[in-house]
């Protein structure tokens, strides 16, 4: 099983849970198994071209996605995958 | 009828109550402070802030609060300096420094920002405010906080600059090292914003902190005599800072406060950290995010929440983004404080080494008035200039002892 862990702006669509746990071979697969369960997720994290929305960032155990291979990156049990808005300046 | 219409999203649009919220529930797109326009136009003139206080706050009618200001009642309003050596140096007759390494309380710019974000976290009933941080916010965040009695954590980086650190735990707030960089505290501050009813300044609270940066356009109109500049040249982190300049002076004009004149952006990023400067080099309108690798760690964000906005500003404005190595960032700094006795952070030696770069490439005529912003004060950087000032002439108390110091150092001044 992979952790998800879900950013407040989504809760709603995950049934107010902060984390939930799933499976998936991939980010990509990641995320249609979880439109599945809680259907208008997709839509949130990903454009009509079915690519990552440009301010939704994803990391696999606190590695940004993009240092990786995008949503072809590979997940294997106990991953943990972070769902986060962009980073602001400090 | 109030000032504040609410919260936009800056991508999609979309509007939202004026309640501590940053992010888009559908694109996750930046929201914006909307402002009533008509409302504001109303009450503002030029005489009404010139009688207003000696600090940003003459600028309230501008800002994101309800109601009058709580904190950081002595920010801003920092001096607009005409450097006439840096700019003989550079063929620039009008070259202008706005000096916020001497703003108050902190010697950084982040205390414009901060006074905005807490009273307005105040004004939404927070007892407890938070921010993650590369130095300057947190010091800003703490000593505000103690001033206006509210609890506070910080989060930072674990191997910040000293000065920083003690800059922060002076105050007694909660400092929390984090082990890892920028991106990776912030990462874990939003993760907390979303478990704790905290005002995380730049989370949050972040539409209505980031308005304060605008002071610093609407303090060099005015100190310019109510005109903007050409040309500005200013540091890249996030991105924000840049985007709410460009907006300062495009609110000014539109209220009728200065006439409306063109400014040419030009952002400054070191090359150890330059995701803005190398989506406009290589003409993209995607940021890739990096590691950074700098000494200008206050700049070193690898993935800036702003950089799409940023880009959108210099390009529009026919400005650049330039970037400079660690090395010329440690002579920017140095040849400010030679030329001008002005003491900047690793962030203000990238704005005076690019601006130099940019001269030397002829972005400017002589005529033109250019203004450099000067974002933090160099006492909280040292270590990076530290091998770089050379040493005092230690002698004996006799006076053949100076004697003989004094002429070497006029012979090795005449070599």
């Amino acid at each position: 099983m992979i952790t998800v862990r879900i950013p407040t702006p989504l809760r709603k669509i995950t049934e107010g849970q902060s984390e939930v746990k799933a499976s998936g071979q991939s980010v990509q697969d990641l995320i249609e198994r979880l439109e599945e369960r809680f259907p208008g997720l997709k839509d949130r994290l990903c454009d009509e071209q079915g690519e990552i929305r440009r301010f939704v960032n994803i990391y696999v155990n606190e590695e940004d996605i993009r240092f990786m291979q995008g949503k072809a990156s590979l997940l294997k049990e106990g991953d943990v995958v972070s769902i986060l808005p962009a980073i602001a300046g400090g | 009828m109030s000032k504040i219409k609410g919260l936009k999203c800056k991508e999609c649009s979309k509007r939202y109550p004026a309640e501590p919220l940053h992010v888009c529930e559908f694109c996750f797109g930046p929201l914006e402070v909307e402002y009533d326009y008509d409302f504001i136009r109303q009450g503002i003139t030029r005489e009404q802030i010139l009688q207003g206080p000696k600090s940003l706050w003459r600028y309230q009618a501008l800002l994101p609060i309800e109601k009058e200001p709580t904190v950081g009642l002595h920010a801003g309003l920092t001096p607009l300096i005409h450097a006439k050596n840096l700019g003989q140096e550079l063929g620039l007759n009008s070259l202008y420094l706005k000096n916020d390494a001497v703003n108050c309380p902190t010697l950084s710019f982040k205390d414009r920002v901060v006074a905005v974000a807490l009273t307005r976290a105040k004004e939404l009933g927070f007892d407890t405010v938070a921010c993650a941080s590369t130095g300057n916010l947190a010091n800003s965040v703490s000593a505000h906080s103690a001033e206006a009695r509210l609890s506070c954590y910080v989060f930072i980086p674990y191997d910040l600059e000293s000065a920083k650190v003690l800059g922060n735990l002076i105050y007694r707030p909660n400092v929390v090292a984090v082990e890892g960089n920028y991106d990776d505290v912030n990462r874990l501050c939003s993760e907390i914003a979303g478990e704790y009813h905290w005002a995380f300044v730049n989370i949050n609270i972040r539409p209505y902190y980031s308005e304060g940066s605008k002071t610093l356009a609407f303090e060099t109109a005015e100190q310019l005599g109510w005109r903007a500049p050409h040309q500005v040249i200013v540091p890249i982190a996030s991105g924000s800072l840049l985007t709410k300049i460009a907006k300062g002076f495009r609110e000014l004009a539109s209220l009728g406060l200065i006439p409306p004149a063109p400014v040419r952006i030009h952002g400054a990023q070191a090359a150890g950290c330059s995701p803005v400067a190398s989506a406009f080099l290589e003409g993209r309108d995607f940021i890739k995010p990096v590691k950074p690798k700098t000494i200008a760690k206050s700049l070193a964000i690898g993935n800036p929440a702003d950089g799409l906005y940023a880009l959108k500003e210099v390009r529009e404005s026919h400005g650049t983004v330039t970037t400079v190595t660690d090395e010329e960032i440690v002579e920017g700094i140095l040849f400010l404080a030679r030329t001008e006795g002005i003491f900047a952070e690793t962030a203000g030696g990238v704005t005076v080494a690019v601006l130099k770069k940019l001269a030397h490439q002829k972005a400017f005529r002589s005529d033109e008035t250019v203004v450099a912003y000067i974002t933090g004060n160099g006492l909280k950087t040292q270590e990076a200039v530290s091998q770089a000032v050379g040493s005092p002439m230690l002698i004996e108390p006799t006076l053949s002892s100076f004697e003989k110091a004094f002429k070497k150092t006029k012979e090795d001044r005449r070599n």
